[in-house]
């Protein structure tokens, strides 16, 4: 059973097993650093569809059947599929799981979807709901300007601390069966805002809720950042890792040479003018693949896994509220 | 708790928030701007002068010159070019008339697959809009005033 | 020497707009709306724009100030021959041509072509 350690983590007693995971991208992270890390390329961010949505809800499809396959199940032996997006009304998970014909819970933690989904996962196999359970999150460049933004067609500049979204899905089958990679506790961050309004600088509104995890992780489970191979964190981009280790610093903590951003990882800054690095829930759910790959290959023997989300109401921004941040913290370790 | 430790205020944060965040090249943006602006303005001057040579006034041939501009921009829009365009030109190609065009032809394309009527019919006017409206507000602040003091 | 005055006015507007851009977070639909109404302001007091426009010709009429301008002088000519309900009417009277023309080139423009990444 999950013991509640501290204010804000749980420690898993019968470890979580993550069976398999897969990932599915576009074009422009295909184009990437990372591109042989990922399942499937996609050359088309239309994937055939007709719009922006309907692709980002074939993107999740995609992304499901193909980790199904890879943890060798059938649809039926799936207790429960948890999955969201940036899509108002988390529209392209529910059109892209309507297939599976599983029971569904629909999340959205913004751009730290995986890690809620990962987190709400190894809860439901601790509390044996179910012997294996599908965590997925999706998210669409050109959907989401066109919801968060101006119209793709739109002449003007990005600023340099903007973050480019990534187009892709990302899934992971949890499972009670034994697999060498395993999900050891869970820290939930609260809300954390720090009176950012900047719709263009995302990685200042999260970086506060991503020192502040890590702070709580730490007190929780009484470590150190040297403890851990890698701190992932979910797409601070360059500006936001910036902030994150000045914050830390601040409090006597240095992981300057352990933190990767998956955001920064993704792309290719300079050659693919991405500014400040990946965004969305897609990043770290793509990015999760390499991860996953480097742990079951033992070059990782323990990390900490955080994606990061700025809760960015496009109705409350105009309203003049501030954009605030959220964290999933995920332990993950490889079996000795 | 929380906040407090991680950082003493908002505006603590705010100035740190500046440190770290690189600002746009302004001379490089600038220099853009001034040299696809004045291109812009160079091909309207052409015009200008091709349609005076055929002796057209004035004021329809401002207009002309317009609308030929609008035409251009917009189909330079639908082809995916104009955002290109205003990613190197910035305000080069925001201010003239052509980034106006373009804010009504960015939305209509985008929201064509929401309709004809709630979609390109509502959304076309997203950006241009306000210009409209405040543009005609002005207009009869000014209307009134010249009424009475001319 | 037409064309370099309107190179030089023309890139100054655009300039002024950049500054703005980068330095006070403006997004451009607010650049947009403030240079109308400038042009607006400056096209209805005693016509400076229109001297303007005289000097730099295309310079100062293809921008959006110049939009605000046609405005002003619109909505003056209106008041001039229709008295006080030449307020009313005269502004987007005058900035019709542009703004159907922009409106139906959209509209054309969106028949022809559907949505394009970046």
């Amino acid at each position: 059973m999950a013991e509640k350690t501290g204010l804000y983590s749980v420690k898993f007693k019968n470890l979580v097993n993550i069976k398999a995971v897969s990932s599915v991208v576009g074009t422009k992270e295909g184009e990437g650093p990372l591109k042989d890390c990922f399942d499937i390329l996609v050359n088309d961010n239309l994937y055939g569809e007709k719009t922006w949505e309907k692709a980002e809800a074939r993107f999740v499809k995609k992304s499901i059947t193909e980790v199904i396959k890879k943890a060798s199940l059938k649809d039926r032996e799936i207790d429960y599929i948890l999955a969201g997006d940036l899509q108002n009304q988390a529209a392209a998970s529910c059109y892209g799981i309507k297939t599976f014909e599983r029971p569904f819970f629909g999340l959205y933690g913004a751009c730290s979807t995986f890690g809620e989904s990962l987190s709400l996962g190894a809860a439901l196999i601790d509390g044996c709901w179910g012997q294996n359970i599908v965590c997925e999150a999706s998210s669409h460049f050109c959907a989401a300007e066109k919801q968060f933004r101006f119209p793709l067609e739109f002449g003007n500049q990005r600023p340099q601390t903007s973050t480019w979204t990534v187009t892709g899905a990302g899934a992971a089958v949890l499972s009670k069966a034994e697999s060498p990679v395993v999900i050891t506790g869970i820290t939930t961050e609260k809300i954390v805002d720090l009176g950012i309004t900047d719709a263009n600088n995302m990685g200042a509104a999260m970086a506060p809720a991503a020192a502040d995890i890590i702070l709580n992780h730490f007190k929780d489970f009484g470590s150190q950042p040297e403890d851990y191979d890698k701190i992932f964190t979910g797409d601070l981009g360059s500006v936001g890792r910036e902030l994150l280790i000045k914050l830390l610093k601040e409090k006597g903590y240095d992981i300057s040479q352990n933190h990767l951003d998956c955001g920064m990882l993704i792309y290719d800054g300079k050659k693919q003018d991405t500014h400040a690095g990946g965004s969305g829930c897609a990043c770290s759910a793509a990015v999760f693949s390499m991860i996953f790959k480097k742990l079951l290959e033992s070059k990782y023997k323990k990390i900490l896994f955080i994606p990061t989300g700025a809760l960015m109401s496009p109705t409350s921004v105009m309203q003049g509220e501030n954009i605030m941040g959220i964290c999933h913290l995920l332990r993950i370790e490889r079996r000795a | 708790m929380g906040k407090r430790e991680i950082l003493k205020s908002d505006k603590e944060y705010d100035r740190l928030v500046k440190e770290a965040s690189p600002n746009s090249p302004l001379f490089k943006n600038c220099l853009r701007a001034f040299v696809s602006g004045g291109f812009i303005r160079c091909i309207g001057q052409l015009l200008m002068n091709i349609f005076s040579s055929y002796g057209i006034v004035a004021e329809s041939r401002n207009m002309l010159v317009s609308v030929i501009l609008i035409g251009l921009a917009s189909f330079l829009t639908g082809l995916g070019w104009y955002s290109k365009i205003g990613k190197f030109c910035g305000a080069g190609s925001i201010v003239p008339i052509t980034g106006f065009s373009n804010s009504v032809t960015a939305p209509a394309i985008e929201f064509k697959k929401e309709g004809f009527i709630l979609g390109l019919g509502a959304k076309i006017f997203t950006v241009a809009g306000p210009v409209i409206l405040y543009g005609a507000l002005t207009s009869i602040v000014v209307g009134i005033i010249y009424y009475f003091v001319r | 020497m037409d064309y370099l005055k309107a190179f030089i006015v023309g890139g100054l507007i655009c300039v002024t707009g950049q500054i703005l851009i980068d330095k006070t977070q403006l997004t451009s639909a607010r650049i947009l709306v403030l240079f109308v109404v400038v042009g607006c302001i400056f096209g209805g007091r005693l016509g400076w724009y229109d001297r303007l426009i005289d000097f730099a010709g295309a310079g100062a009429s293809v921008p959006l100030p110049g939009f605000g301008n046609t405005l002003a002088k619109g909505v003056k000519a209106e008041v001039d021959s229709r008295g006080f309900a030449g307020a009313l009417t005269g502004g987007l009277k005058s900035a019709s041509g542009g703004i159907t023309a922009a409106i139906v080139f959209a509209f054309l423009s969106a028949l022809i072509f559907n949505p394009k990444e970046k």
